[in-house]
């Protein structure tokens, strides 16, 4: 039922947020089952190659296959862009001083 | 890689979980030689013990000579450690502390071109694993500060010596910083998001 094997990677990124949007369906392997459980809180791809000791490049394999599969939901990351959102900078440094 | 039982997976304690309300994540980039005191500076500001993510390389994918005509491969894996600050409850921000080699950088994908800028760590004690990242992040346009760590048996130069010794442009900011203390760490990071802010200002992000 899942694949994505042949498929092309999904566009992620290592603080691309993932959030669970389904329980572990019986057909799931032992490691989508681990990493759905982990993500019911949004994670960053960074943090479930982490904790599922994972390398990046296989989370980014296993994630391809839950995003084709609809059970988990991707939050893409802001990147640097050519004209730099000021209003994101502050924000930054306003979150950075209450440190 | 063994999944018995998923309840022996460790994830982030429930005072660790994002609120749902989290939106998007930004990233910084701490990068320097070994040792230089990457990981000390992200577990000094992180809400979260840092954690490592690792990914594994041949040699022959990497197109390195030194073992040309020899048929072994070798596996490095490589770490990076990183941790996390929550902005608002929409944004959070992601610092990594990355090795110096540039042929380690393109293993996570996007890993300078996403972020908003990056820390240069520096020991004085080993200026020349420098040069080369700050000419790798002006060639690719990462806007980037350099941050002295200082340590105790380390040779102290005055910053102007230091930027003249790294052929440092006037324009990027030079500080000192002792990784180990919260407040120095944050005040590096502001460091680097006011100049990105001034070029931002300035129109001079391209
Ligand atoms: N005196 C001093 N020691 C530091 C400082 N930052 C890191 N260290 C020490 O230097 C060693 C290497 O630091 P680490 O963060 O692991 O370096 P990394 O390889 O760049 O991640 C550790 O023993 C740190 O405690 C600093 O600002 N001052
Ligand atoms: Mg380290």
């Amino acid at each position: 039922m899942i694949s994505g094997e042949d498929g092309a990677r999904a566009d992620l990124d290592l603080v691309t947020l993932i959030v669970a949007c389904a329980d572990p369906p019986l057909s799931a392997t032992p490691e989508q089952t681990a990493l759905l459980r982990l993500c019911t809180a949004p994670l960053s791809v960074a943090e479930l190659s982490a904790y599922l000791n994972l390398p990046y490049s296989v989370m980014t394999v296993l994630l391809t296959e839950l995003l084709a599969a609809d059970l988990v939901q991707a939050r893409a990351p802001i990147a640097r862009q050519s004209i730099a959102d000021r209003t994101l900078l502050e924000a930054v440094m306003h979150g950075l001083q209450k440190l | 890689m063994d999944f018995k039982s998923s309840d022996t997976i460790p994830g982030p304690r429930t005072e660790d979980h994002l609120p749902h309300t989290a939106q998007a994540a930004v990233k910084i980039v701490i990068v320097g030689g070994f040792g230089v005191g990457k990981t000390t500076m992200v577990g000094s500001v992180s809400e979260i013990k840092p954690l490592t993510t690792e990914e594994t390389m041949t040699q022959a994918g990497i197109g390195v000579d030194d073992n040309y005509g020899s048929d072994t491969k070798t596996a490095t894996t490589v770490a990076m450690d990183f941790g996390r600050i929550s902005i608002t409850d929409q944004l959070v921000l992601y610092l990594f502390g990355t090795p110096g080699q540039e042929r380690f950088w393109f293993l996570w994908n996007g890993l300078f071109e996403g972020a908003l800028g990056a820390v240069v760590l520096i020991d004085t004690r080993r200026l020349e694993v420098s040069f080369d990242v700050i000419g790798r992040l002006e060639e690719r346009g990462v806007p980037f500060v350099v941050a002295v760590n200082s340590f105790p048996d380390a040779p102290r130069y005055p910053m102007a010596d230091l930027r003249a010794a790294l052929d440092l442009p006037e324009e990027i900011p030079i500080v000192e910083c002792d990784a180990r203390r919260r407040a120095s760490s944050r005040d590096t990071l502001m460091t680097l998001m006011r100049f990105l802010h001034s070029l931002a200002m300035t129109g001079a992000l391209t």
